[in-house]
């Protein structure tokens, strides 16, 4: 590996001391220097030489055994979402590797920073066909933010600091690291200095004034503008200034799902979430607003309907730290290409006190129309007794003062989960956006929850998803995490049941499904779990699983066909929501 | 032309000389399902500094996103895109032909004189001509040498020098400035 940087030769520095290590202990090292106290990994052939060397680590380095590398990694990004720090995961070569490609996916649509180290065979084999090689540069070239194979132990130290650095600055992605047994193996002098710059990239752009002056002269003659608030809003920990920026400008702000949380859900000017199952005023007004300031976020498929109906009256403004997402879906009149923190500090500064009781007014009636045709029904209790997922959402919120880390899988009970919890606290949604990667939601909690065990997690999970990885629930048991898991369980994969009964007329093809005892399941597991299926239990339930110590596995079976209202159908316009 | 017609574009790509680049640049384009109609990797005229000159047939609209994805590659510095009326091109091809067919007749000359192409080689059973210039160029004498019997062609990717004066300098220049040490 040639490496271009300045000022790393540490070889040539006097004062840094190097030391005879292995490889393997190489890598370990330079985890405790970058801060690392978790690491998500799964052993094997390939990888030995760093278990071996990790046993007389133990106390430094906690190390979490996953039942599939697949939970792993979506471990490590749970941690790595709630920490916004790096997320560690580790896998042997073939198919270990090969199992970390849907996390790293996930990781890279979602701006998740990780690092992942791949155990390799030895290099005089590579390209052999042996025992567990596979490409996996070639494999995950596609999904990373960057990757690299190590042959030689002394490249070790470089690739790390390369990669810490990579994968948490800029736009955040998950890095990987194949390292051969051999390089593993061999000893040599090592230091490590991660002050390390890469001339080809560029992750903090200076922050340009004059168009920051630009769009703060949009806003302030605008008469009905609008702030779209994204994950970008998180990565750069910028609550507060957006929370500064929102009520000196009295502008409304919608958040996307990834923006949830970036801004309470009871603040008067919070309007509700975008997007394909958001709320209906903030759809429908994107396409009235005149000026719409997106602020770190990308103009997902999902946001915006039909991209050539989208907000074509409105002056965009766009705050993005990554450069190749400025102009890629929405053409901007203002683009500020730079950290969203940054760019909220002084905009404020720029922007006119104001408030827009008209516009806003806009917004209100939407969300009465919204709140008698849709919410309202679904959160009322039914006669029957029978539970709606929306009503055990809400009624879990309440019971948790809207304060949770909520985790969720992917379908239905993701759109309730993101529609009806009410995001009081901060940093509270992990969940996989971009990809929709069923089989995330538990794993993804169990990383949450290491990640910050002062706070509760709630985990919302379908019935089909939650079967895709459920054996990380051994994750729980052994490691004592405390997750409060929640099935929705409609014995059916229900969003694609909705799409078949609006989209197909009604034809059901291979969505229903045949549940185990998801309660005996979690018992086998060590986990302890209540079935409910009436509403006189919901509340009690509820109580016992956050009130008990441990790991809690509730069981809600809930309306078999219940849709997620409103929806923009798949080609349609924001304003074509149907609600 | 305006932002929808399709049409050709030269990328000049500078980046680290790293195994695997190419294939992750290569993977960016053909994910969108654009065709690379012809690359060539070379070092460029800067120290440690490495060149991929390639050739797509797409969009404006297309060609300008496409750019910002390969520029967000880690180790990427710089891409540039230019139409074909903004950079002087060649690319090279070898045309081995028969001996045999310049026996008897002058006609074999003729077309390699009428093309200003030259002899590189002269074998017992071939003789190996070589023709420099742009597609259309190396095309035609193929024809001609089609009707007389040929062996072997081979041509080159495309390689490029832009018109305007070298960006690329300004850039890295203005990198070196960039390295304060609060650099993130």
């Amino acid at each position: 590996m040639e490496v271009k940087t300045k000022n790393i030769d540490t070889a040539d520095r006097n004062e840094v001391k190097t030391r005879r290590l292995t490889g393997s202990q190489a890598v370990l090292e330079c985890f405790l220097a970058e801060g690392v106290d978790t690491i998500f990994g799964y052993p094997g052939g390939a990888i030995m030489p760093i278990y071996d060397a990790l046993y007389d680590y133990q106390d430094r380095l906690k190390h979490i055994l996953p039942r599939h590398e697949q939970g792993g990694i979506h471990a490590a990004q749970g941690y790595a979402r709630v920490r916004r720090s790096i997320g560690v995961a580790m896998a042997t070569s073939g198919p270990g590797a090969t199992n970390l490609v849907t996390g790293l996916a996930d990781a890279l649509m979602d701006s998740t920073p990780l690092v992942c180290i791949t155990g390799q065979v030895f290099s005089t084999l590579l390209g052999s066909d042996a025992f567990q090689e596979v490409d996996v540069i070639g494999c995950t070239t596609a999904v990373t933010k960057w990757n690299i194979q190590v042959t030689k132990a002394k490249d070790i130290p470089i690739a790390m600091a390369k990669a810490f650095k990579i994968a948490n600055s800029g736009r955040p992605g998950p890095v990987l690291i194949d390292i051969t047994k051999d390089a593993q193996l061999e000893e040599f002098d090592f230091a490590y200095d991660n002050n390390v710059i890469i001339r080809s990239y560029r992750p903090l752009p200076a922050l340009d004034v004059y168009m920051v002056q630009e769009a703060a002269e949009l806003i302030n003659n605008a008469k009905m503008p609008l702030i779209l608030a994204g994950h970008g809003i998180h990565i750069s920990r910028a609550q507060q200034e957006l929370l500064t920026f929102v009520e000196k400008s009295g502008i409304p702000v919608a958040t996307t799902i990834h923006g949830l949380s970036a801004i309470s859900t009871d603040h008067p000017l919070s309007v509700g979430m975008l997007g394909m199952h958001g709320n209906i005023a903030p759809n429908i007004l994107t396409n009235t607003c005149d000026v719409l300031i997106a602020i770190g976020m990308r103009f997902d498929d999902r946001v915006t309907g039909k991209l050539t109906k989208y907000a074509k009256q409105a002056k965009v403004i766009h705050i993005e730290i990554d450069s190749s997402e400025i102009d890629k879906n929405v053409l901007c009149e203002v683009a500020i290409h730079a950290d969203a923190k940054e760019a909220l500090t002084l905009l404020t500064e720029k922007v006119q006190s104001k408030s827009y009781p008209e516009w806003l007014a806009k917004f209100h009636d939407y969300d009465n129309i919204e709140d008698k045709r849709i919410i309202s029904k679904v959160l009322e209790k039914r006669e029957d007794g029978t539970l709606t997922m929306a009503r055990v959402v809400r009624k879990i919120s309440e019971m948790t003062k809207g304060q949770a880390i909520v985790a969720t899988d992917v379908g239905q009970h993701q759109m309730i989960a993101a529609r009806y919890y009410e995001y009081l606290g901060h940093d509270q949604w992990v969940s996989s956006g971009g990809a929709g990667t069923m089989g995330f939601g538990l794993p993804a909690a169990i990383g949450a929850a290491i990640g910050a065990p002062d706070r509760t997690v709630i985990a919302f999970i379908g019935d089909g998803g939650f079967q895709m990885t459920l054996q990380e629930l051994g994750v729980c048991t052994q490691w004592k995490v405390p997750i409060k898991i929640v099935i929705l369980d409609n014995e059916f994969l229900g969003m694609v049941r909705q799409w078949q009964e609006l989209f197909h007329e009604k034809r059901y093809s291979v969505v229903e499904l045949q549940n185990p005892n998801f309660v005996m399941i979690a018992e086998g597991f060590g986990v302890k779990a209540h079935r409910i299926d009436h509403e006189s239990q919901l509340e009690e339930g509820i109580r016992t699983m956050l009130e008990y110590d441990g790991a809690y596995l509730l069981h809600v079976m809930v309306h078999k066909e219940e849709n997620v209202f409103p929806m923009i159908p798949s080609g349609k316009a924001v304003d074509e929501i149907v609600y | 032309m305006d932002k929808d017609t399709i049409q050709e574009f030269t990328l000049t790509i500078f980046c680290e000389n790293i195994t695997g680049l190419l294939s992750r640049i290569v993977s960016v384009i053909t994910r969108r399902h654009y065709n690379i109609e012809s690359l060539t990797g070379s070092p460029s005229a800067i120290e440690g500094i490495f060149r991929f000159t390639l050739v797509v047939n797409i969009t404006h609209e297309q060609v300008r996103k496409l750019v910002g994805q390969i520029e967000k590659q880690i180790d990427v510095l710089k891409v540039f895109y230019y139409t074909n009326d903004e950079i002087i091109y060649q690319e090279v091809a070898l045309y081995k032909i028969p001996t045999e067919v310049f026996y008897g007749s002058n006609s074999v000359e003729k077309i390699v004189r009428k093309h200003n192409a030259r002899v590189l080689a002269i074998e017992q059973e071939y003789i190996v001509i070589e023709k420099t210039g742009h597609l259309q160029d190396t095309e035609d004498l193929l024809e001609e040498f089609k009707k007389v019997g040929i062996y072997e062609f081979v041509r080159s990717g495309r390689v490029a020098i832009v018109k305007p004066m070298e960006r690329l300098n300004k850039y890295l220049k203005s990198l070196e400035e960039d390295f304060s040490p609060v650099y993130n």
